[in-house]
């Protein structure tokens, strides 16, 4: 054997390979089966919580297998790249030999392709065939869409055939899934998917992606005119709205009113309602009571600005906010996040609560710290993100609904109707044929028989 | 008289038909047959009746939203679907045996909704949940369920035929098994039911998706529930393409055939038990 005949081989068995159904029943089966890992297992969660949870052996494992981010792993793209090779190679492979059955050079037909078919309905008519033809040829010509009529020694023959392109549904099916595939990957590649949270009068240019905390800039600024929330009775949100103004160099580009599930679009890119928040306003007051003689301090301060103590005692930095802080299960409310360094001590972590503010009391400092004097603002939470993959994926929707409907529902079928001289009129058999042996041909030849019955009574 | 007692009242009327239903399969009378499709038919209308009153409801309680939105209402939907697919089936193929495996699921959901757990109030919605795209989501996601629960039904009457037809069994109390309908037909009836709702199902996974983009940008999330949808369809793909195989009709279909149902009824139910944006309350 030479070599060349050798690698030959070899090609054509990878092709083989690949254009094999049991393969692509494999592939389904195991994207099912794997798929429910990351639905069992968080997904991008945190490692402290996954050791806490799984224990450091587990954790290892599950995390060297990806687990944890399972979807974006290694071998869940091997499996979905083998799904469209098994896909690319099985649709081509066949479609080489259905091609000629849809599109034949000469369509003909075959009285004995008919003599098996379990359908045929005979019955019989005083009319001679001549005149059953004349009536049986434009009913077969209108319902199909091929038809033929053929003289034999004692009647005639009418075919009539339609929907061959109806084969076609199956590889539209097929093309689908490479579309919503191709187009996840330009998503994945080109795309984006970020949030920014932005105060009531105030703009930004900077979202910020999952896993990157550096934020990306926009080449426009997103301005939040107003945010506005409404409730039931009940005290259920109803609706969020934000008015957003595009302005890009300087000029506003757009505006809309955003609420869930009516994004604004500009230039590609959605911005979505996705939450809210209160945030507080730069500046107010922190009241410092003295534990023994109950004098009170008030100072003026700001976020993320030192402020000094009364007496020397040391320094007190605010440094962040939550609307809802939880510690050990209570739900402090609104809270701020302190440092104090008291002189000549370690910094210490405070909890001021705004909306309790007895629990500083508990801490058995020196002086009790309260907060106060504060404007809070709404600030809308929105989602940034772009996809350019979308008209790709969307394309596959379509291509999957039609394709299933076609493959599904509709059939290539073709009909035979015998015309034979009896001694007083004509001997009438009529059978069909479909693609797939299809129940629903048996149904359309009773029904077709009693039109055709009706016809020639008439 | 309100939706909700419209719903209990269907309840039993959903129960007489299935025990007509199995009473005909057990004495072979045509007589409690045709009742059995009477009554079920009474249920599906009556249940309809009551869908249709409750959304008249939402409006007169200034809340306003079809009633598709919640465990309660999407169950109640669910027994209206399974009814009307299997009475088409029973029109269609003329095989009322079937009846006696698909007529207690519209009951069974029925009566899952009259637990004490399941909320039955009408609430008004989320913001996220407010879009057109929820009434195509929620109906076309239902109608492929109803669909696959009758393949379901469909794939046990073989499964026992097949158990029944065997040689070594003491066929005695597997009588009953012989009068389920031929291997072929029931193989193609399984076909036909996962075939539309694999169609059903496929456009409530797309609805799906372009809602979700429409409402947070992102078609697909892996969120739990869209990940066990998509286990639903895969598996059925598989089932689809199974088929194809030499050998691999009947039996092996109609055991596929049952792990798809249980597969969606994890979608249904049991991706309540994990974390996500779908989960009924
Ligand atoms: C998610 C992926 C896939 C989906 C949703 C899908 C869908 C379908 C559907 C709906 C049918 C029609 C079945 C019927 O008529 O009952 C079908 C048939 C078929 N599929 Fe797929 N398919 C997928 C992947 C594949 C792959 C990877 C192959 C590769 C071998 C494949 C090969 C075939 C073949 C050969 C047929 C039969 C066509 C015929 O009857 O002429 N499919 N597929």
């Amino acid at each position: 054997m030479t070599k060349s005949s050798n690698t030959e081989g070899f090609t054509r068995k990878i092709w083989k390979f690949f254009a094999s159904v049991k393969l692509s029943v494999a592939i389904l089966l195991s994207l099912a089966a794997t798929s429910i890992i990351g639905t069992v297992i968080p997904q991008n969660g945190s490692a402290e919580v996954y050791i806490h949870q799984y224990g450091e052996v587990f954790f290892k494992l599950f995390n060297t297998l990806d687990f944890f981010d399972m979807y974006h792993s290694w071998w869940f793209r091997v499996l979905l790249c083998l799904l469209t090779i098994n896909l690319i190679v099985c649709s081509i492979h066949r479609l080489t030999s259905t091609w000629k059955i849809i599109f034949p050079d000469h369509p003909s037909f075959d009285a004995n392709r008919f003599q098996n078919a379990k359908n045929r309905q005979e019955w019989t008519s005083t009319s001679s065939p001549e005149t059953l033809k004349a009536m049986y040829d434009p009913y077969i010509g209108k319902r199909f869409s091929i038809s033929l009529t053929e003289k034999t020694k004692d009647g005639y023959l009418i075919f009539g055939e339609k929907g061959r392109w109806t084969r076609l549904g199956v590889y539209a099916v097929h093309l689908s899934i490479i579309f919503m595939i191709t187009g996840g990957l330009i998503g994945s590649i080109f795309g984006f998917d970020g949030s920014v949270n932005i105060p009531e009068g105030q703009s930004t240019d900077t979202i910020f992606l999952q896993n990157d905390p550096t934020g990306k800039k926009l080449d426009f600024q997103i301005r939040c005119e107003d945010f506005d929330l409404s409730f039931y009775d009940s005290g259920m949100p109803k609706e969020y709205r934000s008015s957003l103004s595009i302005i890009k160099n300087g000029r506003t580009m757009a505006q809309k009113d955003i609420i869930v599930n009516d994004p604004l679009r500009f230039e590609g890119i959605n911005i979505f309602q996705s939450s809210y928040g209160e945030m507080p306003s730069d500046r107010l007051t922190v009241t410092f009571t003295e534990r023994e003689s109950g004098l009170l301090y008030d100072v003026e301060a700001m976020i993320k600005k030192p402020i000094d103590m009364p007496g020397n005692s040391g320094k007190l930095i605010i440094e962040d906010f939550r609307t809802n802080f939880s510690y050990s299960g209570f739900n402090l409310g609104k809270t701020f996040i302190c440092t104090m360094v008291p002189t000549g001590g370690e910094p210490e972590t405070l909890l001021i609560s705004v909306d309790h503010p007895r629990f500083d009391m508990m801490r058995q400092g020196d002086f009790i710290i309260t907060i106060s004097n504060i404007d809070f603002k709404y600030y809308t939470g929105l989602q940034v993100t772009k996809d350019p993959g979308v008209p790709a994926v969307y394309a596959g929707f379509l291509f999957m609904i039609i394709g299933c409907y076609i493959t599904f529902f509709m059939f290539h079928q073709a009909v035979c109707i015998k015309l034979s001289t009896t001694g007083s009129g004509a001997q009438i058999e009529l059978s069909g044929i479909s693609g797939k042996n299809r129940p629903g041909m048996n149904a359309i030849i009773l029904r077709m028989s009693n039109h055709l019955k009706r016809l020639s009574a008439a | 008289m309100t939706s909700s007692e419209i719903f209990s009242i269907i309840t039993f009327v959903y129960g007489a038909a299935a025990i007509l239903y199995m009473v005909a399969w057990v004495f072979k009378k045509p007589l409690p047959g045709t009742l059995a499709t009477a009554t079920l038919a009474a249920a599906a209308l009556g249940n309809l009746a009551g869908i249709l009153l409750r959304w008249v409801e939402s409006h007169q309680m200034g809340i306003g939203r079809p009633p598709l939105t919640n465990l309660y209402e999407s169950l109640i939907f669910f027994a209206l679907t399974i009814a009307v697919i299997y009475l088409f089936v029973e029109f269609k193929y003329k095989i009322r045996i079937l009846g006696a495996i698909a007529g207690p699921m519209p009951f069974l959901a029925m009566a899952y909704a009259s637990l004490p757990k399941v909320n039955t109030a009408i609430q008004p919605l989320i913001p996220a949940l407010k879009s057109n795209w929820l009434i195509a989501h929620v109906m076309t996601c239902f109608i492929g369920y109803a669909a696959f629960t009758i393949a379901f039904g469909i794939s046990i009457m073989f499964l026992v035929k097949s158990s029944g037809d065997a040689p070594s069994s003491g066929a005695q109390p597997l009588r009953m098994a012989g009068r389920i309908p031929a291997f072929d037909i029931l193989d193609d009836l399984t076909h036909q039911m996962v075939t539309f709702g694999f169609l059903f199902l496929s456009i409530g996974i797309i609805t799906g998706a372009v809602w979700a983009n429409q409402a947070w940008g992102r078609y697909w999330g892996w969120d739990p529930k869209e990940t066990w949808s998509l286990v639903t369809w895969l598996i059925y793909a598989t089932l689809l393409h199974a088929r194809l195989m030499r050998g691999w009709r009947g039996k092996n279909i109609a055991v596929l055939s049952c792990v798809g149902f249980v597969a969606m009824l994890f979608t249904y139910f049991g991706v309540n038990l994990l974390p996500g944006l779908h989960s009924y309350q």
